[in-house]
């Protein structure tokens, strides 16, 4: 699959929810369901810092694809970003530069980027596209 | 003119108050972060902004005169508001951040030497620890602090120790952003007045709460910002006594604040201009008096009875929910909130809030080292104003209680 048809599906699994809190619910659960990073990858230089959560994340290039593990003392952030690990994990480098996260619009979240929620969220997709830059070159 | 003893009248001022917030009816308690503006306050920003508009103190046209007479007057509001003695003590800023700014620039880049010390407290919004660090740095001068305990008290025991000769001066806050707690201020300027050391006192959050006396307090700066006040943003007080503010340098340099300029030389223009370069808010200044007038036609006993019960409910309320814990414990304290509940993070329990129309602050309340002396990343806290009732704390509590359990 690629990257559009991974996002069309999570706008899919979303359009079910009529209301917030069903949408926290399940990101929620997501958070839960997240794998960890691993706790001797939670280094400080993996530490990306926001006022309102911390959010940790890793990065390893294997055979031309990027994947990711991640992590975040808050719960919802951490549903955030299973779902971008799912959308960014075990991709080409080039595949991760051209993406536009529209899907995070459509799905209403795209508050949770917003630079006030200070939550890392936004720094970490930067961070993100700054390994698939470092790799593709 | 009859005092306003009813909370339905006071929140029938407040247009922002009738919204809803995720199609729920707002409940906004984030006002130690600002407080909503009551109608006056809207009038008056309006009212000077489609025709009162005038630049003040330089042109002898009408609408010159009426803008400046607005922000004289707010000057004399304000300072029969504080108790201060004179009008020349009254400086407007742009809030809490840039009177202290000034103080620590202007004071303290006169007097602090090499090896002087700077005391705050340990329970200081990053507004009041920064602007010191800045200047000690400066002038290598050291930043003492007063350590807060177990409940957030400020450990008064320490005091005669930190209060040494080294001290220039002293700056705290009469009601820290975070724990709510009445600081013993008297205590600490009468300690520190008997060794000289003048004290300056941050009540951004106090002016909105307890009435404020500043020569009772005998404090030598007292600093507030107009929007935690019901005030316009962009507005604030800087007040200190005429003696000092007449010791200090300028700040910034520019028009308004001089007396003749020549190329080569210029002298100052007398209090209280002298510290306010360039044209100022002024209708920020204008509309904040109408927010103080409106703080003034509030009967004072439903004031009072309105925080006390809040404090009861709320304090009995959190502390009953498992896990909680609440920062800031003590008798002495105002309707501000700040706690962590295990296995919840705060920015979650945020979130969750506000899509039930509960608007709240989360973070690290620019306290970070509060934060750390609890051991804590983030709080979430509940502040309230005189705006809000025992039903909305009731509908915090409920909403409270359901963000946690589903997060469990």
């Amino acid at each position: 699959m690629t990257i559009k048809e991974v996002e069309q599906q999570i706008v899919e699994e979303f359009s079910i929810f009529t209301d917030w809190m069903d949408k926290y619910e399940y990101l929620i659960e997501l958070g839960k369901s997240l794998p960890i990073i691993k706790e001797s990858e939670k280094l400080e230089g993996n530490l990306i810092k926001g006022c309102q959560s911390r959010v940790w994340l890793n990065a390893e290039f294997k055979d031309g694809l990027i994947h990711f593990t991640a992590d975040s003392d808050a719960i919802i952030t951490k549903g955030i970003i299973s779902l971008l690990v799912r959308v960014f994990s075990g991709r080409a480098p080039k595949e991760i530069i051209d993406a536009d996260l529209n899907f995070l619009n459509e799905i209403g979240l795209q508050e949770n980027l917003s630079p006030t929620r200070a939550n890392g969220l936004l720094s970490m997709i930067k961070q993100i596209k700054i390994y698939a830059m470092a790799y593709s070159a | 003119m009859n005092k306003i003893s009813d909370i339905e009248t006071i929140r029938s001022l407040f247009p922002a108050l009738e919204q809803t917030v995720n199609s729920r009816k707002l409940v906004y308690l984030d006002n130690g972060a600002t407080a909503q503006k009551p109608k006056q306050v809207i009038d008056m920003v309006n009212l000077m902004n489609s025709g009162v508009n005038g630049n003040i103190h330089r042109a002898v046209h009408e609408l010159s005169s009426k803008t400046t007479e607005l922000y004289e007057e707010s000057r004399e509001v304000t300072r029969k508001f504080m108790n201060a003695a004179q009008r020349e003590e009254i400086i407007f800023t742009s809030g809490t951040t840039a009177s202290i700014n000034l103080v620590a620039v202007c004071y303290g880049g006169k007097h602090l030497k090499k090896g002087d010390s700077v005391l705050i407290s340990e329970a200081e919004h990053h507004s009041n620890i920064v602007p010191w660090q800045m200047i000690c740095q400066s002038k290598e001068a050291n930043l003492r602090v007063i350590p807060v305990d177990e409940n957030g008290h400020w450990r008064m025991d320490m005091l005669d120790n930190l209060l040494d000769s080294s001290v220039k001066i002293v700056s705290v806050s009469h009601i820290s952003n975070v724990l709510g707690l009445i600081n013993p201020v008297e205590e600490l300027i009468f300690k520190a007045h008997a060794k000289g050391i003048p004290v300056l006192i941050d009540g951004a959050q106090s002016i909105v709460h307890i009435e404020t006396d500043v020569r009772k307090l005998d404090c030598d700066f007292y600093v507030f910002s107009g929007h935690k006040l019901y005030g316009p943003t962009g507005t604030g007080v800087l007040y200190g006594k005429r003696e000092i503010l007449d010791s200090m340098p300028p700040w910034m340099g520019g028009g308004d604040m001089v007396d003749t300029v020549t190329l080569e030389k210029t002298t100052y223009a007398p209090l209280p201009l002298k510290f306010e370069a360039g044209t100022p808010n002024f209708i920020g200044a204008a509309a904040m008096a109408e927010a103080i007038r409106f703080v003034e036609s509030i009967d004072r006993k439903l004031l009072d009875k309105m925080e006390q019960s809040i404090v009861d409910y709320m304090t009995e309320e959190l502390l009953k929910i498992d896990g909680l814990r609440l920062y800031g414990r003590g008798d002495s304290r105002i309707s501000l909130f700040s706690f962590t509940v295990n296995g919840a993070h705060p920015s979650d329990l945020a979130m969750i809030m506000d899509k039930m129309g509960v608007a709240l602050r989360s973070g690290q309340m620019c306290a970070e080292p509060l934060m750390r002396r609890f051991g804590v990343e983030a709080m979430l806290r509940a502040s309230f104003a005189a705006y809000n009732t025992i039903e909305e704390a009731e509908y915090f509590i409920a909403s409270l209680k359901r963000a946690i359990k589903m997060l469990s």
